[in-house]
């Protein structure tokens, strides 16, 4: 299937970011440039901002594909998803604003007051970046293939090459504006083609979708050792407790005036992404409709964009795919751009710079060494999500939810909330969590799906591995009071105390 | 010679009312400077403030858990459709969310309440 118009959208959107990257490079010189606008920016764009950048192909592409294919049950992703956000209001959001951490190692250096924890910090920020960008390039390889035919690697490598042409150029990230914008372009993206292929449903007599009466029923139990309730209530634990831990979600609360405002732009995220939310199963239904079991050869993430052809014709089809597969490149470049930029600024920060300087004796321009670290930010990824083609879309996503959810979350939580977590406590517990989800997801991508109760632990890991590192933390903690920072207090106080109580000395300048 | 009326006699003095009295400072001093009173205030906050996330979360425990029990244990209420549309998905796909938004807000605004009752008790001299 080859279409000249979807082209011209995919590379319009292309031009677009690439464009904006080289303005970025105009406008943001400095960090301080993101800080500045954490004055002016309202929640409700920087809501828009924190929704354009979170709806990433998992969510445009990858939900109605898992619902097309499993039905019901799949919607507890995307509510996993949108209550990620509800946990994040209450137990981090203000707290993390308060705190004037910029990412998230900056947060467990800050609160802890060491450097170890910042290392671990780092690389964990790494690892999960680089698996939330695995389906990215995924999906737009998909995505491509679909709409000219061309090899499954080239998409990947069009976006690999976007992406670190953008962030390389140091834009991007700091443009809050263009974020709020790509929550609306993938929004429109998904809402028009879905109305019009409803339309067309209708009116071609609206057939009933064709469709197993399993597919409606939710927490099914198809084999008797399938435990779905245990892998469902998992999943969802992993990513409503995962999407604090996310590198690209934290930076965005900086813009925030205060807490009070990190709180209500969190409310209205939930608003935007349950907006979001309700398309792909519509998507889900008219692929049952339109294809009552899925052809030879076709993945189960390419439903969106192969339904326009079925359900319409002609020119039509053309300009609602062109649609759907331009804004399904917003989506990846936009959460892409958000990561490599996270996943950059740790390389460059904790590996390149301190031996730059090292070997140059701190006479290389500190940009080329950030240039460097946005190319190995994106390469490696890419190669990874060549090796791990099969995988779904959605189930690679949910691979990073889970390392985020046992590591960050625990550390997190407990650090906002628990005055007596110590520096080896919270080592342990996101060690241990840590190698822990590693290990089962490992196992799960290595061996496949072991099946049984050993398969579903494996295969869902967050639902022991949380309480195990967070039990950890806590235990250790406990064991080693001396390990207790002596700034704990002061930290607390900043975190937690509003804004509008002056604080000579507990508060930093930002 | 016309004489002016003598003014009445008045006695002046310094009113200390308003002012800071020896010895009492606003508590937000208190936290500033990590005091024994300091930490008490603070508990205070963080005990508040986590009892409503607390509750918060276990709100949606309890509805999550509630969704697919009510949909397994009642079977009649799985055939019910609304629009051709069977209800676990209305529930599942549409009304989870404005559910959550509902709690959020509500959740924003009892946080910011507290949050003001607390700054006009530590502000207070």
């Amino acid at each position: 299937m080859s279409q000249p118009l979807s082209l011209v959208a995919v590379v319009l959107v292309c031009l677009t970011t690439l464009a904006v990257g080289g303005l970025g490079l105009r406008l943001s010189r400095r960090t301080s440039d993101f800080y500045v606008a954490g004055r002016t920016v309202s929640p409700r764009l920087n809501a828009s901002a924190i929704g354009g950048e979170y709806l990433s192909a998992a969510s445009f592409l990858g939900v109605a594909g898992l619902v097309y294919g499993s039905g019901v049950d799949m919607l507890w992703l995307p509510i996993g998803y949108t209550l990620g956000y509800l946990v994040l209001l209450v137990m981090v959001a203000a707290p993390m604003r308060r705190s004037g951490a910029y990412t998230l190692p900056d947060f467990a250096e800050a609160r802890l007051g060491s450097r170890a924890i910042r290392l671990v910090s780092s690389v964990l920020v790494v690892a999960i970046g680089w698996l939330y960008l695995v389906p990215q390039f995924q999906g737009a390889g998909l995505t491509l293939t679909l709409v000219t035919g061309a090899p499954q690697w080239v998409g990947g490598l069009v976006v690999m090459v976007v992406i670190a042409a953008a962030v390389g150029a140091g834009g991007m990230r700091s443009i809050t504006f263009v974020q709020a914008v790509q929550y609306w372009v993938k929004l429109t993206a998904l809402a028009v083609p879905a109305f019009v292929l409803l339309f067309l449903w209708f009116r071609a007599g609206h057939p009933a979708p064709v469709v197993p009466p399993e597919w409606h029923s939710p927490l099914r139990t198809g084999a008797p050792d399938d435990h779905t309730l245990y892998r469902t209530a998992s999943t969802v634990l992993a990513l409503s407790l995962g999407t604090m831990g996310l590198p690209h979600v934290l930076v965005r609360y900086y813009t925030n005036p205060d807490g009070v405002g990190a709180r209500r732009t969190t409310v209205t995220v939930i608003a935007l992404l349950g907006t979001f939310y309700l398309l792909p199963p519509v998507y889900a239904a008219l692929g049952r409709v339109v294809y009552p079991t899925l052809p030879d050869g076709v993945r189960q993430d390419s439903i969106v964009l192969r339904i326009p052809g079925e359900l319409a014709g002609g020119l039509g089809a053309d300009l609602l795919t062109a649609m759907l597969a331009g804004g399904a490149f917003a989506a990846f470049l936009s959460t892409a751009s958000g990561l490599a930029m996270s996943v950059t600024g740790v390389i460059d920060q904790e590996v390149l710079r301190p031996r730059l300087a090292r070997l140059t004796g701190g006479d290389a321009p500190a940009v080329r060494g950030f240039r460097f670290a946005a190319v190995a930010a994106v390469v490696l990824p890419y190669l990874l999500s060549r090796a791990i083609e099969p995988l779904g879309l959605a189930t690679t996503v949910g691979l990073a939810f889970a390392v985020a959810a046992a590591t960050f979350a625990p550390l997190i939580i407990l650090g906002v909330w628990w005055r007596r977590l110590s520096t080896t406590g919270a080592l342990a517990g996101v060690l241990t969590g840590g190698t822990a989800t590693v290990a089962a997801l490992g196992t799960t991508m290595l061996r496949g799906d072991l099946g049984g109760w050993v398969g579903a632990l494996l295969a869902n890991p967050a639902l022991w591995a949380v309480p195990l590192a967070a039990g950890t933390a806590v235990a250790v903690s406990l064991l080693t009071p001396g390990r207790v920072p002596a700034t704990t207090t002061r930290t607390m106080v900043r975190l937690h105390t509003p804004e509008r109580i002056a604080l000579a000395r507990s508060r930093v300048r930002d | 010679m016309e004489t002016t009326p003598t003014p009445d006699r008045v006695r002046v003095t310094s009113s200390r009312r308003g002012a800071v009295p020896p010895g009492s400072r606003p508590v937000s001093r208190e936290l500033d400077e990590q005091t024994a009173l300091g930490d008490v205030y603070l508990d205070g906050l963080l005990r508040a403030q986590l009892r409503l996330s607390l509750l918060v979360l276990s709100l949606t425990v309890l509805g999550l858990a509630a969704l697919p029990l009510v949909l397994v244990l009642v079977p009649t209420t799985q055939g019910t459709a609304l629009f051709g549309i069977p209800s676990p998905w209305l529930v599942l796909g549409v009304a989870v969310y404005p559910a959550a938004w509902v709690l959020a807000r509500w959740y924003a605004r009892q946080s910011e309440r507290l949050e003001a009752d607390f700054a006009d008790v530590v502000e207070e001299p």
